[in-house]
C-alpha cells in the first residue's frame, strides 16, 4: 500500500479510527462517569485524574467529551447520509428524465446552493423543534443541493456511454439499465464528496449545537460543551478551549482521508 | 561499408511502474542507410514507440534507456549532453507525431507554428520566417497556402493538419525524419495522400524516414527496409520484398498472412466445434419462424437528416439520403465509406437506434421502421449491435458473466445457474477462456473484449447481426482472428451480417455484397467480386487504389 508511506494519511486513520471507537464503547474511554460532578473539585485545570479538567458543576470534561462523541458524529453522519440519499435520487431522477423537469429541478438546486447552508440548516430547525437530529436533517438538507450536482454531471455523462446504448439494444428495459448500469458507473465522486463533507459537517453540528439548537444539557454534545465553557473562559479556558482543539482534529483527519480517496481514485 | 545515417546498437529500454519493470526494448539492432526509408512494424505493445521515443530521448514517464548506443551522425545520441540534444531535434531529426488534432497548438496560426520552428532552429527573421512557412504549406500540398496559414488548427481537417505537421518536420531540411503511425488517425484516401507527400519530400530533399507503423501493407508501399518487432525484439529486417517474399520468421509470416490489403479471398468458415444443439448453449434463443421472404432485411429509400446549430445559424446535414438496399439471408452485407459518409448512420437506423426521417425498414418480412414499445424490444432479440470500441460497449463495473448474461436477465430467461452455464457455452463459442469470466473489462484486451461483446450479442440468438467497424481498433493480427471468428460463427448459427468498415481490405475478407457509400448516398452496390474487382465508379476505384499493399499484391 503506497498510501501508508503518507505519514499524514496514518495519523489520521489512526485519528478516525480511535474516534469511531470511542463513538462506539465510551465506557471503555471514560474515566469518569460524564454526568454525576464532584462538587469539591469544579473548575480544576487539565490534570492526572482529570486529563481535560473540569466544568463548574465538577465533572471530567475528558468524559464528557468520550460520552459527547456519539451524538456529535452520528449527527454529523445522519447529515451527510441524508445528503447523499436525497441528493442522489434527486440528481439520478433529473439527469435520467432531462429535458423541462431537468431544468426545474437544477433551477431549484441553483437556489438550495446559493443560500448559506447553515441558514437553511436554522429554517429546519425552527420548523422541526430543537435537537440533534433535526440540526442532523437541517445540515443534511443544506448539503443536498451540491450532491444533486455532482449525481446529475455523472449521470448525465453515463447516461450517453456506449454500454448504456447498447444495454438498450439488448432490450434491456429502462429501469434495469438505470440501477444495473447508470447507478454504479456514476457513485464514485458522490462517494469521494461524501467523505470530504463529513468534515464539514461536523462542523455545522457542532455550531449548531454552540448555538444552542443541538443537544440540550446535560447532554454531552462537542458544539454545546465548547458552549457551556464560553461563561468560564477566563477563569477556565479549557472547558472551551479543549473541546475546540477536539473538534479541529478530528475534522483535520476525515479532510485529509477524504482528500486522499479523491485522488486515489 | 554502407553510409549510415543512424545506427542503434544493443538497445535496452525499461519501465518501472508501480507493478515492477516493465522491459519495452530487449536488445536491439538496426540502422538507418542516408537517404532511405525504414520502417518498424509491429503491433501495439511491440516496442515500436519506444524506440522512436529514445531516438530523441523523450521517454514516457519511468521510462529508461537501460544499455545501447545510438548513433547519428557520429555522435551517440545516448551520451550526449540534453542541451546538445536539442539542438538536434527539430534541425537535423524532425518528428511527425501519431495524432494531428493533439500535436498543433490550438492558440497559434498555422503558419506561426512553422514559422516558429524555423526562427528557433535556422535563425531567419519574422518576415523571412513568414515567407518560407508558406512556402512549405504549398510544398506539403496545401492548396492556397497562404489563406491557409492565417488558419488555426481547428480550421483544418485532419489530413490538413498531418500535412502542417510534415511541414514543420522538415522546416529545417533534416537528415533524419521519424514518422510515428502518421496516418493511423485519418481516413483510407487521405492516408494515400499525406503517405505520397511524405514519401515525395523524403526522396525530394534525400532525408532519411523512419516509419513505425503496425500496417505491413503500409510499410511494404513506401519503405526501403522493414525491420519487424515483436515483444520488444527485432525478429525480421530486410528489404520489403525479402519480408514480404519469404518471411523467415514466424511471426512475420503470421503478419503477412493478417495484412488485409496483402490477402484478397473471403475467409472461409471453419467449424466452430460448439454444435448449436447443446441446449445450454441456446437457452436464450427464440424459436425461429422458416423462411417466408428470401430477404433478411430490406431497405428502402432511407433519409436522416440532423439539424446542426453552428454560431446561432441552424443548417441540416443529410447523414444518409434515400438508401436503399437488400441483405440475402445467411450473408454479409457490407457498407463501405469514410467518415462523414452516413455509414453509421445507416447502420443506427437499420438497428432502430436513431429514427428514420423516411423511408421503410422491413426485417424478415414485417415493416419495422414505426416499431414502439414491448414490440421493438422483441425485435432486439431478433437484431443484435456489436459496437466499434469494445472500451466502450462493456459496462467497466461487471463481470464478463454478467455482461454476457445481460440480454437473458433483460428477458428473463433461465435460473442464475442455467445462465452462468449459458455463459460459459458462448464464451466457448467465441474460443475466450471461461477462466476470464469473473474478470471485468478493464482486465482484458481488446480483442478478448471485442470477443465477449460479440458472445452477448450471440445470447439470444438474433438472426441479423449489426457490426459497426467491429475490428477497427483492434490489433491486425487480433482482426484477423475476429473475423475469421465472425465468418464461423455466421456458418454455425446461421447468421446474417451488416457490415460497416472504412476499410476494403478488411471488408473483402467477410462480405457477400458490397454497398459504397459517399457523402449519405450509396454511390455503387453489388456482388462483392465485381465490386471489388471492376468498379463501375471513380470514387470506388480511388478507395481501392488507397489500400495499402497494392504495390506488392
Amino acid at each position: 500500500m503506497r498510501i501508508l508511506r503518507q505519514p499524514g494519511i496514518v495519523v489520521s486513520i489512526a485519528i478516525v479510527l480511535l474516534t469511531v471507537a470511542v463513538m462506539l464503547w465510551p465506557s471503555l474511554f471514560a474515566t469518569h462517569d460524564p454526568y454525576e460532578g464532584v462538587a469539591v473539585d469544579r473548575l480544576q485545570a487539565p490534570n492526572g485524574t482529570y486529563l481535560f479538567g473540569t466544568d463548574n458543576l465538577g465533572r471530567d470534561l475528558y468524559s464528557r467529551v468520550v460520552y459527547g462523541a456519539f451524538l456529535s458524529l452520528a449527527s454529523a453522519g445522519a447529515a451527510v447520509l441524508v445528503g447523499v440519499v436525497v441528493g442522489a435520487v434527486v440528481g439520478l431522477l433529473s439527469g435520467f428524465v432531462g429535458g423541462r423537469f431537468d431544468f426545474v429541478v437544477m433551477r431549484f438546486v441553483d437556489v438550495l446552493i446559493a443560500v448559506p447552508s447553515i441558514l437553511l440548516a436554522l429554517i429546519v430547525v425552527a420548523g422541526l423543534g430543537f435537537g440533534p437530529w433535526s440540526v442532523a436533517l437541517g445540515v443534511g438538507l443544506g448539503a443536498t443541493g451540491s450532491f444533486t450536482r455532482i449525481m446529475r454531471s455523472q449521470v448525465v455523462r453515463v447516461r450517453n456511454e456506449e454500454y448504456v446504448e447498447a444495454a438498450r439494444t439488448l432490450g434491456v428495459r429502462w429501469p434495469s439499465i438505470l440501477f444495473s448500469h447508470i447507478l454504479p458507473n456514476s457513485a464514485r465522486p458522490v462517494v469521494a464528496y461524501a467523505a470530504l463533507e463529513l468534515g464539514t459537517a461536523i462542523l455545522a453540528v457542532s455550531a449548531l449545537s454552540f448555538l444552542g439548537f443541538g443537544a440540550q444539557p446535560p447532554e454531552p454534545e462537542w458544539g454545546s460543551l465548547v458552549s457551556a465553557g464560553r461563561d468560564f473562559v477566563s477563569t477556565a479556558w479549557w472547558l472551551s478551549v479543549v473541546p475546540g482543539i477536539v473538534i479541529l482534529v478530528i475534522v483535520l483527519a476525515v479532510n485529509r482521508l477524504a482528500r486522499a480517496i479523491g485522488e486515489n481514485r | 561499408m554502407t553510409d549510415n545515417l543512424l545506427t542503434v546498437e544493443g538497445l535496452v529500454v525499461d519501465y518501472a511502474s508501480r507493478a515492477g519493470t516493465t522491459h519495452a526494448v530487449r536488445g536491439v539492432d538496426f540502422a538507418v542507410p542516408r537517404g532511405a526509408i525504414v520502417a518498424i512494424v509491429g503491433e501495439s505493445g511491440s516496442g515500436k514507440s519506444t524506440i522512436s521515443q529514445s531516438l530523441v530521448r523523450s521517454l514516457a514517464e519511468g521510462g529508461s534507456i537501460v544499455s545501447g548506443s545510438i548513433v547519428f551522425d557520429g555522435r551517440d545520441l545516448v551520451r550526449l549532453p540534453e542541451r546538445a540534444l536539442r539542438d538536434i531535434r527539430g534541425s537535423e531529426i524532425g518528428f511527425v507525431p501519431q495524432d494531428p488534432s493533439n500535436s498543433l497548438n490550438p492558440l497559434l496560426r498555422v503558419g506561426e507554428q512553422i514559422a516558429e520552428t524555423l526562427r528557433l532552429h535556422k535563425k531567419l527573421s519574422r518576415a523571412d520566417a513568414a515567407a518560407e512557412a508558406v512556402r512549405i504549406l504549398d510544398e506539403v500540398g496545401i492548396p492556397d497556402a497562404a489563406a491557409r496559414a492565417g488558419q488555426y488548427p481547428h480550421e483544418l481537417s485532419g489530413g490538413m493538419k498531418q500535412r502542417v505537421l510534415i511541414g514543420i518536420a522538415w522546416a529545417c531540411t533534416p537528415k533524419l525524419v521519424i514518422a510515428d503511425e502518421p496516418t493511423s488517425a485519418l481516413d483510407v484516401t487521405v492516408q494515400r495522400h499525406v503517405l505520397d507527400r511524405l514519401e515525395r519530400l523524403a526522396r525530394e530533399h534525400g532525408t532519411s524516414v523512419l516509419l513505425i507503423t503496425h500496417d505491413l501493407a503500409v510499410a511494404a508501399d513506401r519503405a526501403d527496409l522493414i525491420v519487424v518487432m515483436h515483444r520488444g525484439l527485432v525478429v525480421e529486417t530486410g528489404t520489403a520484398a525479402e519480408v514480404l517474399g519469404s518471411p523467415k520468421h514466424e511471426y512475420t509470416r503470421e503478419l503477412v498472412a493478417a495484412a488485409p490489403g496483402l490477402s484478397s479471398d473471403r475467409l472461409a468458415a471453419r467449424d466452430v466445434g460448439v454444435g448449436t444443439a447443446s441446449e445450454a448453449l441456446t437457452l436464450g434463443f427464440g424459436p425461429r419462424a422458416a423462411a417466408t421472404t428470401p430477404n433478411i432485411l430490406e431497405v428502402e429509400h432511407l433519409t436522416k437528416t440532423f439539424r446542426l446549430k453552428s454560431a446561432g445559424v441552424a443548417t441540416a446535414f443529410t447523414a444518409a439520403d434515400d438508401v436503399s438496399f437488400a441483405i440475402p439471408r445467411g450473408s454479409t452485407f457490407s457498407i463501405v465509406g469514410e467518415s462523414g459518409s452516413g455509414k453509421t448512420t445507416t447502420a443506427r437506423m437499420v438497428a432502430r437506434i436513431t429514427a428514420a426521417d423516411s423511408g421503410s425498414i422491413r426485417f424478415d418480412g414485417d415493416d419495422v421502421t414505426a416499431l414502439a414499445g414491448d414490440a421493438l424490444r422483441q425485435l432486439r432479440r431478433r437484431i443484435q449491435v456489436v459496437y466499434q470500441n469494445p472500451f466502450g460497449s462493456l459496462d467497466p463495473t461487471m463481470s464478463v458473466t454478467r455482461i454476457v448474461t445481460e440480454p437473458l436477465r433483460a428477458f428473463r430467461i433461465g435460473s442464475r445457474s442455467q445462465r452462468a452455464e449459458t455463459a460459459r457455452a458462448l464464451l466457448d463459442a467465441v474460443r475466450l477462456d471461461p477462466g476470464l469470466a469473473d474478470r471485468r473489462p478493464t482486465q482484458l484486451s481488446g480483442g478478448q473484449r471485442q470477443r465477449v461483446a460479440i458472445a452477448r450479442a450471440l445470447a439470444l440468438g438474433p438472426e441479423l447481426l449489426v457490426l459497426d467497424e467491429p475490428v477497427s481498433a483492434l490489433d491486425v493480427s487480433v482482426q484477423e482472428q475476429i473475423l475469421q471468428l465472425l465468418v464461423d460463427l455466421q456458418a454455425e448459427f446461421g447468421l446474417s451480417y451488416l457490415f460497416i468498415s472504412h476499410d476494403l481490405g478488411v471488408i473483402r475478407q467477410v462480405s457477400d455484397h458490397i454497398a459504397v457509400m459517399r457523402l449519405g448516398r450509396i454511390v455503387e452496390q453489388g456482388p462483392a467480386r465485381i465490386v471489388m474487382a471492376s468498379p463501375a465508379e471513380p470514387y470506388t476505384r480511388e478507395l481501392l487504389e488507397a489500400i495499402p499493399g497494392r504495390r506488392h499484391a
